[in-house]
């Protein structure tokens, strides 16, 4: 990765732009496992490849010229390629040279323009047909599920090749929400883009803003005041909490013990309610600015969420202690959907998914971002990787985030909580790795003229994780999916971008 | 004049199953409900479920047969027959002496036959997937049921219903037998209404789904006489409980009025401790993995089978 010959070096941060060459050398690198493969996007005109390795996972960001609409695969050798890829040849009509995988993505045939971001041709409404992996053998049945499911989720289908009750494949097929997040983008004005950008996913909704303002505040050379970085901080783990909590509880009732989704339900509004009472919006959607944040905290406020953690505090043990003893819902977790830390590695599995399966990898302490570099905690890892694992990783998660709020809260910096952003030069290019609660957070954002934004790209943790659970899943009997797809729960929208 | 009065309880009976099922339904979930700190929906909840469904357009799948149309029917009025033969306030009505309990097995066991051929009529992938769970649970519940109606009748001399109460009422004591086939019925009772350990009547996931996954294709009115059915099950299941195993209060053949009412009072006691206790359970157990469940129905079979032997190594036990 050092013997790199760039073309040209976009600074202040590491873009080089590369030939073929050493475009492949680093695939095989990356491919190889000498590094991760953080994110690939395109603005229409070349395809960049966020790399980094440990210990200090600081992205570095290799561009190729395309031309002539190709580049070379980089799926083709690094399977986690594949999907993006996929993607970027529906959105742009970028040609990956050598990706076996012919069929679309995200392009369900029903945009009514083919390549949205490219050359727009536009084409009938017409659904496309999409060939997914035969099931082969006498026994093999396939069982369709989604895109439209039983109880209130996103959309998405998984076909299911089973053997009996015993999943031998699953494939799945996303793209439902797509919602031409990169194509708003361009062109808006940054207060627009910003709330495009909390929209994401709206479950990440904070991690996703600061993501984007992380990255405006880098292209435009602006800080954020320290109090504004140190809010951002409370309220990135205030979501955390809140998910971490939801999410568990959700787990518990997908094996039909509600009692604990009931009580994990009832102290997560806990949080909701704080976060509505302190930031005027239970989720904190649009709180986090480009520049700074949009809510400051009064004391009223900080008092009140030292009574929020003082309360989760007490009523947290008690369920985690039932969670421990209730043999009936330990054997549903325990051993289920185990993903190989060898696969959690390849794919760069970010957040609870990676650090359960051995993966130590946290945004907030490598590369690392203010606050957190000035505070203590722990980043929790497991090396099981089953249900438990997971669930686990979430509740010792969930209580380290209580320790960073009374640190923030504790040393929160006076003064102002939001700054004007100095006129950028046009062009200007900002990149940010943030780690939401589902993981980290890739954000990369060009500026235009006129404090507009002229490309943007948010890469949703999901995107690595979605295809580890078709792996996970295999060997696992049917009735378990739903326990297992809730343990990764990943992001449909985040990643149907 | 005695014909008729026995003809108006028998009629009583029919009808009190019919208008008791929804609300045992209701009482389960508004328990469950305020078990975990929830008001949950109000008691009456269900006869609105079902009338609203009645008023609904009924979809049917394009391929769907003769039988999906007539199925739900069937269904209903097997398990209707079957929960009006089990003594509920009274023992020996007029109809208990057409049927025994290996009768009422059967009309239950021929229900499931319908259901099952329905989940797989339409061909959707769930239908099936429910069906051959639904077999796979079958195939251990009813022999299992059929050893522990055994293990009675050999205590009580009789298949009869109306004449195990009678026997349980004068001559019943504490029998380990007994014992270990309410043990048993207990588990079969969970299995064949869906319950947790073994199914989810609540769930939203198709993929867990047994009894519900048969019946998602179903709609309307369809839907609402299925609902009904599986409704009238649980009353089945728990009167028959009450009916073996605590018959205490019941109205012998051709009692008075006031007999009759006395046992309307002890059968609602008792159909109300028992899904106090059925929903007390659920809360306190997650739902276990589709191959145990086999396990836990063949523990049933055993106890069935062990109150019987035992029976043969002495008629005390």
């Amino acid at each position: 990765m050092d013997k790199i010959e760039p073309i040209d070096v976009q600074e202040p941060w590491s873009r080089v732009t590369v030939d073929a060459e050493a475009w492949w050398r680093i695939v095989l690198w990356v491919a190889a496992g000498n590094g991760v493969m953080l994110g690939l996007w395109s603005d229409g005109e070349a395809v960049h490849m966020a790399v980094a390795r440990a210990p200090d996972f600081a992205p570095r960001v290799l561009s190729i010229a395309c031309p002539d609409g190709r580049y070379p695969s980089v799926g083709l050798t690094h399977p986690p390629a594949l999907r993006l890829e996929r993607a970027l040849r529906d959105l742009y009509g970028l040609v990956p040279v050598g990706l076996p995988d012919e069929r679309p993505w995200l392009d369900h045939g029903r945009w009514g323009v083919t390549h949205p971001l490219g050359a727009r041709v536009p084409s009938p409404d017409a659904p496309l047909a999409y060939a997914f992996r035969p099931a082969e053998g006498p026994p093999m049945h396939q069982i369709p599920v989604g895109p439209v499911h039983a109880g209130i989720i996103e959309p998405g289908h998984f076909r299911f090749t089973a053997n009996g009750e015993t999943v031998v494949r699953l494939e799945q097929r996303l793209g439902y929400v797509h919602k031409g997040i990169d194509g708003l983008m361009s062109g808006a004005p940054l207060e627009r883009a910003a709330k495009l950008a909390g929209r994401v996913s709206g479950d990440s909704t904070v991690a996703y803003a600061i993501a984007f303002a992380r990255a405006v505040e880098m292209a435009s050379g602006a800080e954020a005041p320290a109090r504004a970085v140190w809010l951002r901080a409370v309220m990135a783990e205030l979501e955390r909490i809140a998910n971490h909590l939801g999410d568990i509880g959700a787990i518990c009732n997908d094996a039909s013990f509600s009692l604990l989704h009931a009580h994990f339900g009832a102290l997560r509004e806990r949080v909701l309610r704080a976060a509505d009472a302190c930031f005027g919006h239970r989720l904190m959607m649009d709180r986090v600015v480009p520049g700074g944040v949009a809510a400051d905290l009064g004391s009223e406020g900080i008092g009140r969420l030292r009574g929020l953690l003082a309360d989760l505090r007490a009523h947290l043990p008690p369920l985690v202690r039932i969670y421990d003893d209730t043999v009936s819902l330990q054997d549903r977790t325990v051993g289920t959907g185990v993903l190989t830390a060898e696969l959690a590695r390849q794919y760069g599995a970010g957040g609870f998914v990676g650090r359960a399966s051995g993966r130590g990898f946290d945004a907030r302490r490598s590369p690392g971002y203010a606050p957190y570099d000035q505070l203590a905690f722990d980043v929790p890892g497991r090396t099981e990787g089953d249900v438990n694992a997971r669930v686990w990783l979430r509740i010792e998660e969930a209580r380290q985030s209580f320790a960073i709020i009374e640190q923030l809260l504790a040393r929160l910096p006076d003064g102002p909580v939001r700054a004007a952003l100095p006129p950028s030069p046009e062009g200007a290019e900002g990149l940010s790795l943030v780690e939401g609660f589902r993981g980290d957070i890739l954000a990369w954002v060009r500026l235009g003229p006129d404090g507009t934004v002229a490309r943007c790209h948010l890469r949703d943790p999901s995107w690595f994780q979605w295809p580890l659970l078709e792996a996970a899943i295999e060997g696992n009997i049917v009735a378990d999916f739903p326990l297992l797809n809730k343990s990764f729960n990943c992001s449909y929208s985040g990643h149907d971008l | 004049m005695a014909l008729i009065l026995d003809l108006a309880a028998q009629g009583a009976q029919m009808l009190l199953v019919l208008a008791l099922a929804p609300l045992l339904l209701g009482f389960t979930r508004k328990v469950k409900a305020r078990l975990l700190m929830r008001q949950g929906p109000p008691l009456l909840q269900p006869y609105r479920d079902l009338l609203r469904l009645t008023r609904k357009e009924v979809v049917l799948a394009d391929n769907a047969s003769w039988l999906f149309r007539a199925a739900p029917y069937m269904i209903f009025a097997a398990t209707w027959v079957a929960a009006a033969l089990v003594p509920s306030f009274a023992a020996g009505l007029t109809f208990s002496w057409a049927a025994d309990v290996i009768a009422i097995i059967a009309l239950l066991g021929s229900a499931r036959m319908f259901l099952a051929l329905v989940g797989m009529d339409v061909g959707t992938s769930f239908g099936g997937l429910g069906a051959s769970r639904e077999m796979m649970f079958a195939s251990l519940a009813e022999p299992a049921m059929m050893m522990i109606v055994f293990t009675v009748a050999l205590v009580a001399g009789s298949t009869q219903l109306s004449t195990i109460a009678e026997f349980m009422l004068t001559h019943g004591s504490l029998r380990v037998s007994l014992g270990l086939a309410l043990a048993g019925l207990i588990i079969v009772t969970l299995a064949e209404n869906s319950r947790i350990p073994v199914d989810n009547p609540a769930t939203h996931l198709e993929l867990t789904m047994v009894h519900e996954a048969m019946v998602l294709e179903y709609s309307g009115r369809h839907l609402a006489v299925i609902e009904m059915a599986a409704a009238l099950k649980l009353l089945l299941y728990l009167s028959l409980i009450a009916c073996i195993f605590l018959p205490w209060g019941i109205a012998a053949p051709g009692a008075s009025p006031a007999a009759y009412a006395a046992g309307l009072v002890a059968y609602l006691a008792k159909l109300t401790a028992g899904a106090f206790l059925m929903v007390l359970f659920e809360t306190s157990i997650a739902k276990m993995r589709i191959f145990r469940v086999p396990e836990f129905l063949g523990a049933a079979l055993m106890l069935g089978l062990l109150g019987t032997l035992l029976l043969f190594v002495s008629r005390s036990f």
